[in-house]
């Protein structure tokens, strides 16, 4: 089903196309992911698991995960959650793993780039709150800054964050991210910037340090004297019996499906998770018409901040701490999921079940740095549970083990928006620097960023953050001086 | 408790509650903001200073009640929408309550909806007398309902008793 009207977005939708999955005749918008326009047919089972023939649909709708494998005008395993719709497209469900020997694949081409490797000062890649920031710094300060995103539009997260910001002015405050997004591409020089879209960086070269880049089919070689890994994170799954059912999905993921593509998830949702995403998520469900049953979280306190969870219980939505989902149950689509209780040692109590009947279940238990790239540079990296899960050392100034690869934003601990931007701000300023450019103001914006960052972080929500990200400078320094 | 609930306690309330002698002299802001966050936007929102500024922003907002006006122009712009303007004066048996509203359809003027608690329960009849959309406002509709006045402190939500903008 699609959003007719929505209170805070209109929906851009490209000419209407027809198009077939498993030879029967749909329609959708050009442009649109294939993954919302089957959603919005009713189609959630995209493909079926390699061993146990089970169903499957998306998980991240982003890209991260492999969830939504489908043929795709004879071609397997592509990402329908990303993959654009164009008029006619032949889409098949997948049945365990593609076929390459008789998949019709157009290859990567290199022959028009040859040899040649392209340089510059700067590559950003990721062009989410943190890499606008950061390209936008390195650029103010005199820096030849490219600029990369494997989606086509800039913001990453932000386009479909549709509430208003905390933080201060300086973070944009009051305002909404999906209009921060737009303020921060306005921001850019585009002139300057070299910006390249629907680009995936695909593997960081140790030997040479150079980036190898898929664009529109082509594989593309970037040697830039400084990176800033800016990727942002992905969400986790939880385990449960059933828990790959089709219409469980990851939290983000309903919220791009409706925020972004103005497709609804489904009728009613149990969100798993009470922290500012399960929250946020919850109110925005309900903001597109779709009943949220109950926010559930298997700690005993709430982990969002409380303004977030009494504007859901404001419109009626319980919130069930120290609960966790005991089973989902589902032939090929998910049905219902029983609940149940977690006592203080966090066992689930016997007796406390409860039954919801439910066609979508949002995970939202937290988000792990997508760190790839920085692993492939070898970077050192620390498991700090705070911090999201395996995260870079770096010192203050952004800078990672491996000299010349900063990082910026949930990649290097995941943490709000608004000090994505800031650290964003700081990893670009640093990373000019020590190329030579200063315009000189290097010293006066570094310090606002520094005490930006301390004030987001100083408050009690912060603890862990603060603790986390302590043990990674602390493990640089050591490594320093080593 | 509100920590497990997200709804605010009686305890929590009296600490934030106008004291009454200001609600007898008219409109002012109530501020439902409980817990530490870094967040500043009510102070930069007040234009008569009635909000102090923050000296770390992971401050609770103190406001001055003298000062403030209910003028209103911080509900729209607070992140948490924890922010409701409460007028006891109105008339001898309503108050006017002032709230955010982000949802569609929106209630017109004149209408009676349905009055909600803060855990969204049904606890009586409002009837809407200003609906504030425009620019400044920014998609966070401002809505004006009358309540009996007992219900002041109580009422924080409406629901419509409508699904369409028939």
């Amino acid at each position: 089903m699609r959003i007719e009207e929505h209170p805070i977005l209109t929906f851009k939708k490209g000419r209407k196309v027809e198009f077939s999955f498993d030879g029967e005749k749909m329609w959708g918008y050009e442009g649109e992911p294939i993954a919302a326009a089957l959603h919005a047919n009713g189609v959630r089972v995209l493909r079926r698991s390699i061993k146990l023939n089970r169903p499957r649909g998306f998980y991240c709708a982003i890209g991260n995960c492999s969830s939504c494998l489908m043929k795709v005008n004879g071609e397997p395993n592509v990402k329908v959650c990303v993959e654009k719709l164009k008029e006619d497209m032949v889409v098949e469900t997948q049945k365990g793993k593609g076929d390459l020997s008789t998949a019709k694949i157009s290859p990567v081409s290199s022959s028009r780039e040859g040899k040649r490797i392209r340089k510059t000062d700067i590559a950003v890649i990721g062009a989410g709150p943190a890499g606008l920031l950061a390209a936008i710094s390195a650029h103010q300060m005199g820096a030849k800054v490219t600029l990369l995103d494997r989606d086509s539009k800039l913001g990453g997260q932000l386009i479909k964050q549709t509430h208003m910001f905390f933080g201060s002015e300086e973070q944009y405050a009051s305002i909404r991210g999906i209009d921060i997004a737009d303020i921060l591409a306005n921001k850019l020089d585009r002139e300057k910037t070299d910006i390249m879209l629907d680009a995936t960086v695909v593997g960081y070269y140790r030997e040479d340090g150079v980036l190898g880049i898929e664009q529109n089919n082509r594989f593309i070689k970037i040697k830039p004297e400084r990176i800033i890994v800016a990727t942002g994170a992905s969400e986790r799954v939880l385990a449960f019996p059933n828990n790959d059912l089709p219409g469980i999905y990851g939290a983000g993921a309903a919220q791009t499906l409706m925020n972004e593509h103005g497709v609804v998830p489904g009728d009613n949702v149990l969100m798993v998770g009470a922290g500012n995403i399960g929250l946020i998520v919850s109110y925005q469900l309900m903001q597109a018409g779709i009943n949220v049953k109950a926010i559930i979280d298997a700690a005993p306190k709430i982990g969002g901040y409380w303004v977030h969870a009494s504007k859901v219980r404001r419109l009626g939505v319980p919130i069930y701490t120290s609960y966790t989902v005991k089973e989902a149950y589902g032939k090929e689509n998910l049905e219902k999921v029983t609940i149940w209780e977690l006592d203080e040692d966090w066992q689930p109590l016997k007796g406390t079940e409860m039954d919801l009947d439910v066609d979508v279940i949002c995970i939202a238990v937290g988000l792990s740095p997508l760190a790839e790239l920085l692993w492939q540079a070898g970077c050192q990296m620390k498991y700090i549970p705070e911090l999201g899960g395996h995260t870079p050392v770096r010192d203050e100034d952004m800078q990672t083990t491996t000299k010349g690869i900063y990082v910026a934003g949930d990649v290097a601990g995941v943490e709000e928006a608004s000090s994505a931007m800031v650290e964003g701000s700081l990893a670009g300023l640093c990373a000019a620097k020590s190329l030579g450019y200063d315009t000189g103001r290097f010293k006066e914006l570094k310090k606002e960023a520094i005490n930006q960052l301390k004030g987001l972080r100083s408050g009690p929500v912060s603890e862990g953050i603060r603790k986390g990200l302590k043990q990674l400078i602390e493990l640089r320094r050591k490594s320093k001086n080593d | 408790m509100i920590e497990k609930t997200g709804v605010p306690t009686r305890k929590d309330l009296a600490g934030i509650f106008p004291p009454k002698e200001r609600l007898e002299k008219g409109p002012v802001a109530v501020i439902e903001c409980f817990q530490r966050i870094p967040c500043d936007p009510c102070y930069t929102a007040c234009r008569r200073g009635a909000i102090e500024e923050f000296e770390d922003i992971n401050d609770l907002p103190r406001i001055d009640f003298e000062r403030c006006n209910g003028c209103s122009v911080c509900v729209s712009k607070c992140p948490g929408l924890a922010i409701f303007i409460v007028d006891e004066t109105y008339s001898e048996k309503e108050a006017l309550i002032k709230l955010p509203f982000e949802f569609l359809p929106l209630p017109q003027k004149g209408e009676e909806v349905d009055a909600l608690n803060r855990q969204g329960e049904v606890v009586g009849e409002a009837k809407v007398v200003k609906v504030q959309n425009g620019r400044y406002e920014d998609k966070t509709p401002v809505i004006s309902i009358l309540v009996p006045k007992k219900l002041s402190m109580e009422v924080r939500n409406i629901r419509l008793r409508r699904t369409s903008d028939e």
